[in-house]
């Protein structure tokens, strides 16, 4: 297997432009999302899905301003971040995925086969981030690819490529959780306290996500999971209480029959 | 009521997809194969305790409710002409791929034994795939909650302990049920008391269920779902009621029994539908996350 | 600047991550406020007052970088007695005639210049032809925009007073003039508080300097007003005052609109433009060569050669036939006869004297300010070319048009002949954008256009072709007869060579050759070129334009990336970036410098100054041109090699920056008894009604705007639908607190209403545009994106925010004020057909 390659989403430096957006789509052929004004914000395409692999959130905080304070000028901020599969270390996707249309790349990314989806939507709810989503028309599952066509043609992802600001950052997962280090420990240091990092860490519920975030606020302010775990880890567990329901099936219907005879015999 | 939980999210939008299964589909499946493997062990069981004319019946909706499930399973894929892709591979973190391997093996089985009871052909192999069956069964009528509970659906996912034992007790309802129904009154006491104890570990696990999940345990009581979950108890409850006091009384047998399949089913929607629910408003997800955080 | 230009905002970026500090000045908080350390809300249209507070902040405490100032600035010159500012005349300055609404500039001159006459003028010394006429012609025709790489002629050495205390030099006059605007000032018409004020000029002088440098970015939230250029000219003078020009992280950066806005006006489809910024000959002005090049531009400095600069434009058009003898062919050139701008040819429309119309990549029937006249005059033509990607609202104004949802206008009642052209994409040919750095990129054709799209080049090329065969003998044909018109073909459809084209225009000396600097054009004939700035950039017969050095492998300024005009100088006016006897003004800021041993200017980039004169170079007496400039002269288009603070002539609403409210605006002018801009265009006719000032039938202030999503009048962004999903419908931006008064919802409908026409659009509520307090009350803004139309091959569609606006221009660049102007705001949708004129009628008349 190749490096680990992943994305660091610098949602400090994103401007909103949706670049990333288009180019995904544009890269990927994707159909639109239809055309309704939403009014939220800038946002008029909601959130990740079969269609939009990469979303763009726009979330306004601004505090209404007294107007007659002049000496107000104002704390707003607009927090813009572009959302994307997070290719999971531990991908409850790809765990969970009957047919193996899923799979993990030489990149150490993940990616649905779209010949061999079945459409049964069941990584769809797997999930923990709500990504992945089954387009209604063709019955097929679909996400980003981290554009595995591009990287076998030893280029960047469209939408990488396309962040003016660098706010999308591309390359070896090593090297972007150190970049990420210190950019989170120079906004600290400039006084922004509440930068964080969302999804770095190996030990979180997924395992680390392949790609990862630098968030101004709370992870569900950007409609993000604040603590997300790979459905699978409880899965030994489901199966052991499943097990004891089976061996409660099999028992109940003895007991219901060695009980019976005698009411058989009455 | 757990008290109007605080928390941030964005536009009210949900984080989580809503599952894709549809009505009817999803629910019926969850029902058919809750239906087939209880059927099944009660044939087993029918077999070796000589109520031949309940071993019959047993087989046969083991064998129906295996396939019609099946069949559903199918329809309810994006795209059913790839279904076989299902057996492509055997992949344990699945419950899905498991799932597949549990129920074709359930319906062939079922199939084979159902199909040699009624055409008498090769007895030997009939009464062998019943007793196999005594194995898949169960396990049939179980799973399922594996299936739904191994996703990141909150009502789901938070309720893998008591999930199987309500769908291992709607399945004993429901096969038994059918068994009351289906089968000459007189040999039809052991489908009664079979009745009678999943209607009691229906309604038990469902309480212990929503109390034990708090927050995430509301989908099961508000709205849409909660009137199902309600209807699926008073159902259910009523149907075991009647079912232990039904004795051979006709009416009372197919009051019951249509009572207990009617609470099976609507066990089966309401869990769907809270699931949807628990999907669609954000607060299941994030209040459950932080709290977890917070500890 | 992220919304409008993200791609160059990621130089912002990374100079905030380089320790720089953003500030945002916009009346909504916007994208780039998102990502600026301080945005700063103001009223639109009161920029001035901001501006003018900087700098009045600047000289009441002598913050000014005296060195610089003193050596390169203007600030020393002594003016006319007779000048009179807005100070003394109550918003106006000396020389406005109420008659004809504008200025007669020669009460603005440098002293003693007046007492000259053009007969009777001391060599090296020169009147500027807006003078001669008292500036009547001037500003009727957008003179000042003539002005692109350089100033007016003024004279070249004026008396001064080095000590800046003479009553009457340029400092004495500023401090004077800026005065009153105050932080106060600022707070009560711009609604920035005083500690925001405050902030921002610290912040600005604390960065200038030697050491440090501030940069100010501005594009058309500052032009599009009917004091636009004043707008400008304030920043200039901030930026001189400061020491801010010529030096590397200074300037006043325009970013320019539409991709290669900036080739067109190098190279300019500007009416009143020859290009490189020639004027274009005036019927009245210039009976001939001599007498257009004695009136336009001044002997001193580089645009002293403006005959080797012109005459080698005609001997490109018109080649061999155009000689010593018939002026170069001069009188083939046409000539203005006044304004014959956009909106004046619009009333042209109206009026039926205009009877012919292309319009080739522009939409104006969704793009101008009051589409209803727009339309009015489309309507009215006998025939209209429209060249478009896309089948846009201009050519399909007479079957889907809003004047017939309201009975205005009948489709049969409308005899216009439209054609419609399909026209190649940027990607479907090849050739150079000049891109807001006046940097040239060639660009290769990525593949063939579809069907019968053509490119621009060969529809002009062809077409001049067709038209050429029917030429006749007649002395009336001989222009066009005469007009070189033979560039080789390409390709199955026939493609002119754009390269051809390109080294046209760069030039070639008598031997043929391309010519590699403007200095080598010669004003005999014997040189021909088709744009003196462009000159070099096919130099040694390479396409310096298609240079893709990468940065990386390059000096910081990557002089070989592209080519930029003029000589491939990437900062102009560098020479100021020295101190007067050419050292670094800093090591931190060491970019063009005077190498005493090589004798030479050097550095980083290529020095903006003759490449041998030594810093201590005085201009002998008589000397001109260039010559005529000294070794310390670095603004060397300019006729005195001076920065402007003030400037004695070239525009047309006054030599200082004044505090006009717009045109229409919800409060009064506290500072003069001159409401608006004197000298703004107005049509005062029937189809551009106009809101009265201050009227409280239209009490918010109305600014309109471009989203990332979408371009301009949105015949390349509606139809895709990437980009409208982004952005589906027409909305209006209101703060929560208008949204209460007025009752609107968030998601809900609004209709906004001006005297042109009412309009709906969706309701986006938002904490982003906030109410201001200005001169003690409440004013509410509204924003407004102008991209939708009701069709235009558009996926979705929306009411044009230009129907709104009126017709109103600044005087000297003829660009509408489409960012200040006011309006009513009511909840849902608007009424159709004649009730929505019946509600009009309401509103025009109270
Ligand atoms: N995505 C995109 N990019 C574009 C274009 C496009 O249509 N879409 N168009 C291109 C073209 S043609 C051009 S000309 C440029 C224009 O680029 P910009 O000038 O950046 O474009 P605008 O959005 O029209 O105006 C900029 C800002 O001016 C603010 N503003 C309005 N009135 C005032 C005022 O009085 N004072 C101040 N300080 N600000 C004011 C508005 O709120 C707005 O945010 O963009 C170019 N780039
Ligand atoms: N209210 C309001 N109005 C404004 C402004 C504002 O800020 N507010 N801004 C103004 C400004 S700065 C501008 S630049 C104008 C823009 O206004 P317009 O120029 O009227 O509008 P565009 O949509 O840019 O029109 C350009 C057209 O050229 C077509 N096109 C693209 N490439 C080619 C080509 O190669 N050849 C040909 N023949 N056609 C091509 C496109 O399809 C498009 O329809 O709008 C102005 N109007
Ligand atoms: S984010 Fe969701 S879709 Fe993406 S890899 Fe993780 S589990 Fe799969
Ligand atoms: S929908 Fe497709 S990708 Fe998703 S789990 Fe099913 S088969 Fe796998
Ligand atoms: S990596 Fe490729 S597929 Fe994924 S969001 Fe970016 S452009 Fe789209
Ligand atoms: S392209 Fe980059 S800056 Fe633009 S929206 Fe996407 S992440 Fe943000
Ligand atoms: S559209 Fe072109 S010119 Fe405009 S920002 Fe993007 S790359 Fe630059
Ligand atoms: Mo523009």
């Amino acid at each position: 297997m190749a490096e680990r390659m992943g994305f660091f989403t610098d949602t400090s430096v994103c401007i909103g432009c949706k670049a990333c957006q288009v180019a995904c789509k544009e890269w990927n052929l994707l159909p639109d999302d239809g055309f309704v004004f939403e009014a939220n914000s800038y946002d008029n395409t909601g959130a990740l899905g079969a269609n939009t692999w990469r979303h763009v959130a726009f979330i306004e905080q601004s505090r209404p301003v007294p107007v007659d304070d002049s000496a107000d000028d104002g704390v707003e901020r607009w927090l813009m971040s572009s959302d994307v599969c997070k290719h999971c270390t531990h991908a409850a996707c790809l765990d969970v995925c009957p047919t193996g249309a899923l799979f993990r790349t030489e990149f150490g990314t993940v990616v649905i086969q779209e010949d061999i989806c079945n459409g049964c939507g069941y990584c769809v709810s797997a999930c923990p981030y709500g990504v992945i989503e089954r387009r209604e028309d063709d019955g097929r599952a679909w996400k980003c690819t981290m554009c595995y066509d591009r990287q076998r043609g030893g280029l960047e992802p469209a939408c990488a490529k396309a962040c003016p600001t660098d706010s999308i950052q591309f390359g070896p997962l090593d090297e972007l959780r150190e970049r990420a280090e210190e950019r989170v420990e120079r906004l600290h240091a400039d006084g922004q306290a509440e930068a964080r990092l969302y999804g770095e860490s190996p030990d979180d519920g997924v395992g680390g996500a392949g790609a990862f975030f630098l968030l101004l606020d709370e992870p569900e302010v950007y409609g993000l999971p604040p603590d997300p775990v790979v459905t699978t880890r409880d899965l030994p567990a489901m199966w052991r209480w499943a097990g004891a329901a089976a061996l409660s099936v099999a028992g109940a219907v003895a007991v219901a029959f060695a009980s019976s005879r005698k009411g058989a015999r009455r | 009521m757990v008290p109007e939980a605080e928390f941030q999210s964005y536009y009210g939008r949900p984080v989580l997809k809503p599952p894709v299964w549809k009505e009817p589909y999803g629910p019926a499946y969850l029902y058919l194969g809750g239906l087939s493997g209880v059927s099944s062990v009660m044939a087993v069981m029918a077999e070796f305790t000589g109520h031949d004319r309940l071993a019959r019946t047993a087989r046969v909706a083991a064998a129906i409710g295996a396939a019609a499930g099946a069949g559903l399973l199918v329809a309810e894929l994006g795209r059913p002409a790839r279904f076989l892709n299902m057996l492509r591979v055997f992949k344990p973190t699945s419950p899905m791929s498991m799932g597949s391997w549990i129920l074709a093996a359930q319906g062939a089985l079922s199939g084979v034994a159902a199909s040699t009871e009624l055409t008498g052909i090769l007895p030997a192999v009939g009464d062998a795939a019943v007793l196999a069956t005594g194995l898949t069964g169960p396990l049939t009528a179980t799973y399922t909650a594996v299936l739904l509970a191994d996703t990141a659906v909150p009502a789901w996912h938070e309720a893998y302990r008591e999930l199987p034992f309500l769908f291992a007790g709607s399945a004993l309802a429901s096969a038994g049920a059918v068994g009351m129904l289906a089968t000459p009154r007189a040999q039809a006491g052991p489908a009664r008391v079979v009745a009678v104890m999943g209607a009691v570990v229906e309604s038990v696990a469902g309480v212990v269920m929503e109390r034990r999940l708090g927050l995430v345990g509301e989908p099961y009581r508000l709205g849409k779902a909660g009137g199902r979950m309600r209807a699926a108890r008073v159902l259910t409850a009523g149907g075991g009621l009647l079912a232990s006091i039904a004795g051979r009384s006709r009416t009372l047998t197919a009051l019951s029994g249509l009572a207990l399949t009617a609470g099976a089913l609507c066990t089966r929607f309401g869990v769907l539908e809270a699931g949807r629910t628990s999907t669609a408003d954000p607060k299941y997800t994030i209040v459950p996350q932080r709290q977890r955080q917070a500890v | 600047m992220a919304e409008c230009h993200p791609v160059g905002f990621q130089w912002v970026v990374e100079a905030k991550a380089r320790g720089a500090k953003v500030f945002h000045v916009d009346p909504r908080f916007t994208r780039t406020s998102a990502l600026a350390d301080r945005h700063l809300p103001i009223r639109a249209g009161s920029d001035i007052v901001l501006l003018g507070a900087l700098i009045n902040h600047v000289l009441a405490n002598e913050l000014d970088f005296r060195e610089y100032v003193l050596a390169y600035t203007n600030a020393a010159v002594i003016v006319s007695a007779d000048f009179r500012d807005t100070e003394d005349l109550d918003g106006l300055f000396s020389g406005f005639d109420p008659e004809t609404g504008s200025y007669d500039p020669r009460s603005w001159a440098y002293e003693g210049m007046d007492e000259e006459t053009p007969s009777a003028r001391a060599p090296g010394a020169q009147t500027p032809g807006e003078h001669l006429e008292g500036g009547r012609h001037h500003a009727a025709a957008a003179g000042a925009d003539t002005y692109g790489s350089g100033g007016a002629a003024a004279h070249p050495t004026p008396a001064t007073d080095p000590t800046l205390s003479h009553p009457r030099c340029v400092y004495q006059i500023l401090r004077r003039h800026f005065a009153r605007y105050t932080p106060e000032l600022v707070e009560q018409l711009c609604g920035i508080s005083r500690a925001a004020f405050a902030e921002l000029a610290e912040a600005i002088t604390a960065n200038s300097g030697r050491e440090r440098t501030t940069a100010w970015v501005y594009s058309v939230g500052w032009t599009q007003h009917t004091v636009g250029a004043q707008y400008i000219r304030t920043a200039s003078i901030l930026q001189l005052l400061l020491g801010n020009m010529g030096r590397p992280g200074g300037g006043i950066m325009a970013l320019r609109g539409h991709a290669s806005i900036q080739g067109s006006t190098d190279i300019p489809t500007l009416f009143s433009l020859l290009p490189g910024y020639l004027s274009m000959p005036h019927a009245h002005r210039h009976e001939g060569l001599d007498d257009y090049l004695a009136r336009e531009g001044g002997d001193v400095g580089f645009w002293g050669h403006r005959r080797a600069y012109l005459v080698s434009l005609l001997k490109a058009w018109w080649g061999d036939a155009a000689t010593e003898e018939n002026d170069f062919c001069f009188d083939h050139l046409p000539r203005l006869t006044g304004d014959h701008g956009h909106y004046t040819t619009v009333m042209g429309q109206i009026d039926g004297t205009v009877k012919g119309y292309f319009v080739a990549g522009e939409n104006p029937a969704v793009g101008s300010s009051g589409g209803r006249a727009q339309r009015l005059g489309l309507a009215n033509l006998d025939w209209l070319v429209v060249r478009d990607l896309t089948l846009v609202e201009t050519a399909t104004f007479w079957k889907d048009g809003p004047e017939l949802e309201t009975g205005e206008m009948r489709t049969e009642d409308i005899a216009t002949e439209v054609f419609f052209l399909p026209a190649a994409s940027h990607v479907e040919k090849e050739g150079t954008f000049t891109n807001t750095q006046r940097l040239l990129q060639w660009r290769e054709k990525a593949l063939d256009p579809p069907g019968d799209c053509r490119s621009d080049l060969w529809f002009y090329y062809h077409l001049g072709k067709l038209v050429r065969r029917r030429l006749t003998d007649d002395e009336i044909d001989r222009p066009l007869r005469e007009l070189t018109w033979d560039y080789p073909e390409e390709g199955a459809h026939r493609d002119p060579s754009a390269s051809a084209v390109l080294r046209e225009i760069n030039g070639v000396g008598p031997d043929g050759r391309a010519l590699s600097a403007y200095t080598q054009l010669k004003p005999d004939g014997s040189t021909r070129c088709g744009c003196w700035i462009y000159c070099g950039v096919y130099a040694d017969e390479v396409n310096q334009a298609a240079r893709r050095r990468p940065g990386r492998e390059q000096s910081p300024v990557a002089p070989e990336w592209g080519w930029a005009w003029p000589a491939n100088r990437r900062i102009l006016y560098n020479r100021a970036s020295a101190d007067p006897e050419g050292r670094p003004w800093s090591e931190r800021k060491a970019y063009v410098w005077w190498d005493a041993e090589r004798g030479r200017w050097t550095g980083q980039d290529v020095p903006d100054f003759e490449p041998n004169k030594p810093p201590d170079y005085v201009p002998p007496e008589g000397a001109r041109a260039e010559d005529a400039l000294a070794g310390t002269d670095p603004f060397i288009m300019q006729s005195d090699g001076k920065g402007w603070l003030y400037v004695p002539t070239g525009l047309a609403d006054g030599p200082l920056p004044a505090h006009y409210e717009p045109h229409e605006s919800p409060v009064g002018n506290p500072l003069y008894a001159q409401q608006a801009n004197p000298a703004r265009k107005v049509y005062p006719r029937p189809e551009s009604p106009y809101n009265p000032p201050e009227s409280p039938r239209f009490p918010y202030v109305l600014t309109t705007y471009r989203l990332t999503e979408h371009h301009t009048a949105g015949g390349m962004s509606r139809p895709l639908a990437y980009l409208a999903e982004l952005q589906p419908e027409l909305f209006c931006e209101v703060s929560p607190q208008l949204a209460a008064e007025v009752g609107l919802d968030n998601g809900g409908w609004a209709t906004i209403v001006t005297s042109r026409t009412v309009i709906e659009a969706r309701v986006l509520v938002t904490g982003r545009v906030r109410p201001l307090r200005i001169q003690g009350r409440v004013i509410h803004q509204i924003g407004l994106p102008y991209h939708w139309g009701w069709g235009g091959g558009g996926l979705v569609t929306g009411d044009v925010a230009n129907d709104l606006l009126p017709l109103v221009l600044d005087p000297n660049v003829y660009i509408q004020e489409s960012k200040a102007v006011t309006c009513d705001v009511r909840p849902g949708r608007r009424p159709r057909g004649q009730a929505m004129l019946d509600l009009l009628e309401v509103y025009r008349h109270g």
